[in-house]
């Protein structure tokens, strides 16, 4: 997605959007959006550090699931292709649970990770998601989920289909207790993840470009032949097709959310001076 | 007897060619006929018994398989189809209506495939699209508030990845169809009649028993488009089918599904009517099973059963 230059240590890195190139050292700064408004895909602990009022928050751990149930094998084991997922990203799974507050108000967080095997939703990303929604059940807080997958995870066949239903039970737990449950559907949302949990919120966010679809562009192309519109399945597109209530900028998506949970939770938000400038 | 044989029952094909100019050169030799017919049958069982993922897969689509028609009009009575979503359209590839199964009301919802090339294009190969979804829920709605039990029949090779079904809410469309399938107040009843392609089946078979046909099969992705995304080769389907543990017996044993309803010798479409009472004495089966509990019961039992998927393997 994001192209890096031939230079020495990735100095400057070339916006997909605009073509232009952007140093490196002003990316963490800009909340890695470039200049022309390209945001780029971001792990769970910035996503939490922008989220969390001084960016701090508990990190709850997540649960363990059968490995490997199928013993699963293309070119490579799918235990291999684990291994590098948590030695690249650092953990175990697509999910990172946390609790903290956001302008004042208790909240739990769950960020999916593309960088983890395409954030793909497998036993332990659909349990990871049941856990944060049974964690705010428990503890009467709202869940805002930011998604981010290829798809399901096929090395685990079946038992990836059945997370489908079983996360849109911890959905149902969520509205059954009176909680607020919000998605901020990131770049990429696709696939099982975009027809299940990622569109059964009570509000839909979106970051502004993101790919959300049920079937991808690539796919549809070869089924009707023919070039899809500029455009097509980006965020904007299903705010336009009515599926997203709001297209919202990285650097606007806290002071959102905290608007919207205030609201649904009937507290103040505190106008908190950790606004990170 | 059916006309046409799959790859790996080319030794039967042959020993029915030899029976069939047997029986138009005019033979009287009955017992040797009879040899001949008894050969082809123990052929057959030899065959099935040991067939694997990919010929299971190709059973599983065999265009003579009976269908959701079949089934409506072999077990259903005084059958109102019901048609479109009130929202936008009808969709064919997902059909549904009211009806009686031996004098018990039911409402009922299925994918159509279609059995020729008129009918296969008017069901679009019964790839659904929003509108399907949405009439299912629609129909889901009415079996709770009239108090009927539901019965979906699956067989698709998963929701239609098209341009207007993207556009409008293909993914929303799913989603809600199986919120509402789960919670359902009335019993609900799965058959996976033939392939169960991904969240376009999963959309109707989040039900209390989910029952699969012996020689169906049921995954996240087909095996051609998890060949080509993991192997990045289309052609070793074969090897992507046994790995992902698509059959009835795989997913009886791995949890996924309540229980495996056995075909006729050589497959549903070899005695498509027998298939058909087969399918109507389980349902019949199930729906006693079922018949006690209270709406509070079946919501609760029925999350347990999803949640419980996989937490079981660890």
């Amino acid at each position: 997605m994001f192209s890096k230059k031939d230079s020495p240590d990735n100095l400057w890195i070339k916006c997909p959007k605009s073509g232009e190139m952007v140093f490196s050292a002003d990316l963490p700064g800009l909340m890695h959006v470039t200049p022309a408004g390209h945001h780029m895909r971001i792990g769970p602990e910035l996503r939490m550090g922008y989220t969390f009022d001084d960016g701090k928050y508990d990190k709850i751990e997540t649960l363990a699931v059968a490995k490997d149930p199928l013993k699963f094998k293309d070119d490579k084991k799918y235990t291999d292709r684990l291994k590098a997922a948590r030695s690249k990203t650092g953990q175990d799974d697509a999910m990172s649970i946390g609790i903290g507050e956001i302008h004042g108000i208790m909240s739990v967080v769950l960020v999916q990770n593309f960088a983890f095997m395409g954030g793909s939703l497998g036993m332990a990303a659909g349990e990871g998601f049941i856990q944060a929604a049974e964690l705010a059940v428990h503890r009467g807080l709202p869940l805002v989920a930011f998604t981010a997958a290829g798809g399901a995870r096929m090395q685990e066949g079946a038992l990836s289909l059945m997370q489908m239903p079983r996360t849109t039970i911890a959905v149902q737990e969520l509205r059954e207790a009176g909680l607020p449950y919000i998605v901020v559907l990131c770049d990429p949302t696709t696939g099982g993840v975009t027809a299940s949990y990622a569109m059964l919120g009570d509000i839909h966010l979106a970051e502004p470009g993101a790919l959300i679809c049920f079937a991808g562009p690539r796919v549809i192309e070869d089924t009707i032949r023919e070039k899809l519109p500029e455009g097509f399945q980006r965020a904007e597109y299903l705010a336009e097709k009515g599926m997203v209530d709001k297209v919202v900028a990285r650097q606007d998506m806290r002071e959102t959310l905290a608007n919207i949970l205030s609201v649904l939770m009937k507290q103040n938000k505190n106008s908190s001076s950790s606004e990170a400038a | 007897m059916p006309r046409t044989y799959l790859d790996f029952e080319r030794s039967v094909a042959e020993l029915d060619h030899q029976i069939e100019t047997l029986v138009e050169s005019g033979e009287k030799d009955v017992a040797e006929v009879a040899k001949l017919r008894e050969k082809s049958e123990k052929q057959l069982k030899t065959i099935y018994e040991k067939i694997g993922a990919w010929e299971k897969t190709q059973v599983a689509r065999h265009p003579i398989r009976p269908h959701f028609s079949e089934y409506i009009s072999g077990l259903i009575t005084d059958f109102t189809p019901l048609a479109g979503d009130r929202k936008f359209g009808d969709d064919l590839a997902l059909m549904g209506g009211l009806g009686k199964i031996r004098d018990q009301s039911v409402v009922v919802i299925g994918h159509e495939k279609g059995k020729d090339t008129d009918s296969r294009l008017k069901h679009n190969f019964g790839m659904a699209q929003p509108e399907g979804y949405r009439k299912a829920v629609r129909l889901m709605d009415m079996a709770e508030r009239f108090g009927l039990p539901l019965i979906s029949f699956v067989d698709t090779a998963g929701a239609y990845p098209g341009r207007g079904a993207e556009e409008r809410g293909q993914a929303e469309a799913i989603a809600r169809s199986i919120d509402r399938g789960l919670s359902l107040k009335v019993p609900f009843i799965t058959i996976i009649t033939g392939e169960g392609g991904s969240g376009g089946a999963v959309a109707i078979a989040t039900a209390d028993k989910v029952m699969m046909l012996e020689h169906s099969i049921y995954s996240v992705i087909s095996p051609e488009g998890c060949a080509s995304i993991l192997w990045r080769d289309g052609s070793k389907a074969q090897d992507a089918a046994k790995a992902m543990k698509i059959t009835a017996q795989d997913l009886k044993e791995l949890g996924v599904i309540d229980h495996i309803i056995s075909e006729p010798l050589g497959g549903a479409h070899r005695a498509p009517e027998d298939m058909v009472k087969m399918v109507g004495a389980e349902i019949m089966t199930a729906l006693e099973s079922l018949s006690d509990l209270t709406a509070e019961e079946l919501i609760k039992r029925r999350r347990d059963k999803f949640l419980n998927i996989g937490r079981s393997l660890l």
